[in-house]
């Protein structure tokens, strides 16, 4: 270890301010601060004492996701091992993982290349230092995208997000919206037949023994299934536990709602994931399916609660995309109510909106928009309470 | 429950600004600071409230065909909508400087930071268009007094959130190019791309 650390010493001065490299500065840091904790230390007050930088938050979310990594690896392999005539109790754990890993493996090359690409041509245009949020958004954006989905798509989403979702707004920490998301929600309005088409889901397409179909359970209660009836791919019964565990079509990394409750442990231990805004979130949907169940007019409405949990990207989105702490809402109570309304949003979209399947995106990008304004009444009424405190008005 | 759902609609669905992008000068230019942007939007939604319906009256009982028998059975035939153009903006303008006047009386800061863009209601898309799908959707008077209290109130919301957005946007570090309006459009384009999740709703 000390000899990388000699090296790196060594060819510092090169690109430091008057070597020769010093236009390529960024990359340089980026390879020592990937490596080291940084060397550079606040020069003015306050100053507080202690290991927590962007880099280790970062990483905190970088280990948090891989439960929901590793799952993913092992459902999209069984999912396309099940499509494609295997019986269930031959599917081995490693041949599943491995096969998995083949389908998730190009999309993250594609993503850490087409994005890394960007991350570094603004650094190095606009001098500021490549961070390890790409790191995040990286490891975010295969996650929540179908496993069959065309490389080149997958290009232009995470370029899109990157650089118009987080570059052009001054780089982290000052994007409006979560920039994983925005790269997706650009894929789904501009190739609507793709990316929310009902074959997409399963891998192996081509291989497909007779009578699979790709249908989510999203979309099998869209058409009135009503929970019991649910069916996998191959049509035999689907159980919640099933579910909640992740083994149902899906995106690729999302469909583990167990996977992104060991997330959200690992997040709010850290306290770099806000628990506030995961409560809210699901109060959020437990509450709007409570009403929906009340009122019951189809069989959508009729769905519970612990379903709306386990289907679809809720579970996901609320601990790793709702909690992004800079596109969320920034105050306490802004937080509550921005995560209630996307749980409440999301539960709305499903039942109520036909156009789109699944709501927990939009919900989030919608409320990313509105955090601010959130945040600004929240202040202001702060400000108000404590006027009237101090006999102010 | 039918006006709720086109309040509803009028709001949400179909925002004027960030489904049909109508209003848009105003929207980009009063949006730096929430307070003028509420002041605004309270304008409009104002206007909007009173235009709309009054509107719905000239049509009704002036410009639609046969609309003034009322007055004459030998007015049958007689089609003046040809004129609702003109008439609509008429309405629109003499609603704006009663409001202004109003505003200036009550209000004189807002009135000062509001500046010309008041006076400019009267030529902000946003009116003109709800009086307009008003005709094209064939509105009766109490629906377009919904209608025009649900766009204006989705207006509000819309210029509301820009101007968080953009109060915030003043500490980051956006290229050089793109200060300003560039950057306003964008995250106008990108605020559209969220109100996508009320898009296909049938009410």
């Amino acid at each position: 270890m000390k000899f990388l650390r000699k090296k790196l010493d060594q060819v510092a001065p090169i690109f430091e301010k008057g070597g020769r490299l010093q236009k390529w500065y960024p990359l340089y840091e980026m390879a020592d601060s990937f490596l080291y904790t940084p060397g550079a230390r606040t020069s003015s007050g306050p100053h507080i004492r202690d290991g927590v930088d962007m880099k280790r938050m970062m990483m905190a979310v970088v280990i948090a996701l891989i439960p929901a990594t590793l799952m993913a690896w092992y459902n999209t392999g069984y999912q396309e091992m099940l499509a494609t005539g295997t019986a269930v109790a031959d599917i081995g754990l490693m041949a599943a993982l491995l096969k998995g890993l083949g389908h998730f493996l190009p999309i993250y090359i594609v993503t850490l290349a087409a994005g890394g690409l960007i991350e570094a041509i603004f650094s190095l245009v606009r001098k500021h230092e490549i961070n390890e949020g790409f790191l995040v958004t990286s490891l975010l954006f295969p996650l929540i995208v179908p496993p069959e989905i065309p490389l080149w798509q997958v290009a232009i989403g995470i370029i899109f997000g990157v650089m118009i979702g987080k570059e052009i707004f001054g780089g982290t920490g000052m994007n409006v919206l979560n920039p994983a998301l925005t790269g997706r929600i650009f894929l789904f309005f501009a190739y609507p037949l793709q990316i929310s088409g009902d074959q997409v889901w399963i891998a192996g397409a081509d291989q497909w023994v007779d009578g699979i179909s790709g249908a989510t359970p999203l979309a099998q209660f869209y058409n009135g299934v009503a929970p019991e009836a649910l069916t996998t791919a191959t049509g035999a019964p689907l159980s919640w536990w099933d579910a909640f565990v992740g083994l149902v079509p899906g995106s690729i990394g999302e469909t583990s709602a167990l996977a992104c409750v060991i997330g959200a442990a690992i997040l709010v231990f850290s306290k770099v994931g806000s628990w506030r805004v995961m409560l809210a979130c699901f109060l959020g949907m437990f509450v709007t399916t409570g009403l929906f169940n009340l009122i019951g007019s189809n069989d959508y409405m009729a769905v519970p609660w612990h379903w709306h949990f386990v289907v679809g990207g809720f579970a996901f989105g609320a601990v790793f995309m709702a909690t992004d702490p800079v596109s969320a809402a920034a105050t306490d109570t802004g937080r509550w109510i921005y995560g209630f309304l996307i749980g409440m949003l999301t539960v709305m979209v499903r039942v109520v909106n036909p156009a789109y399947p699944e709501g927990m995106m939009l919900a989030i990008i919608f409320m990313n928009v509105f955090a601010p304004t959130i945040d600004y009444y929240v202040v202001k009424a702060n400000i108000k309470r404590r006027e009237k405190r101090l006999g102010l008005q | 429950m039918e006006l709720f759902n086109l309040f509803l609609k009028a709001a949400f669905v179909e925002n004027m600004a960030l489904a049909f992008f109508l209003g848009m000068c105003s929207f980009l230019a009063v949006s730096k600071k929430v307070e003028t942007a509420v002041g605004l939007g309270f304008a409009v939604i104002f206007v909007l409230f009173i235009t709309t319906p009054i509107n719905n009256l000239v049509y009704q009982y002036l410009l639609k065909e046969g609309a003034m028998t009322w007055i004459s059975e030998d007015f049958a035939n007689v089609d003046l909508s040809f004129l609702g153009f003109i008439a609509y903006i008429a309405v629109i303008a003499a609603m704006v400087q009663i409001v202004e006047m109003a505003i200036d009386k009550f209000s004189p800061a807002l009135y000062g930071s509001l500046g010309v863009f008041l006076p400019l209601i009267a030529v902000n898309c946003a009116i003109l268009g709800a009086s307009l799908f008003m005709v094209q959707r064939d509105y009766t008077f109490t629906e377009s007094v919904v209608f025009g209290l649900g766009s204006g109130v989705g207006w509000l919301m819309a210029i509301v959130a820009l101007a968080a957005i953009r109060e915030r946007l003043r500490y980051s570090h956006i290229p050089a190019p793109l200060r300003g309006l560039g950057i306003t459009f964008i995250t106008t384009g990108l605020m559209a791309l969220g109100f996508q999740i009320f898009g296909g709703i049938k009410l």
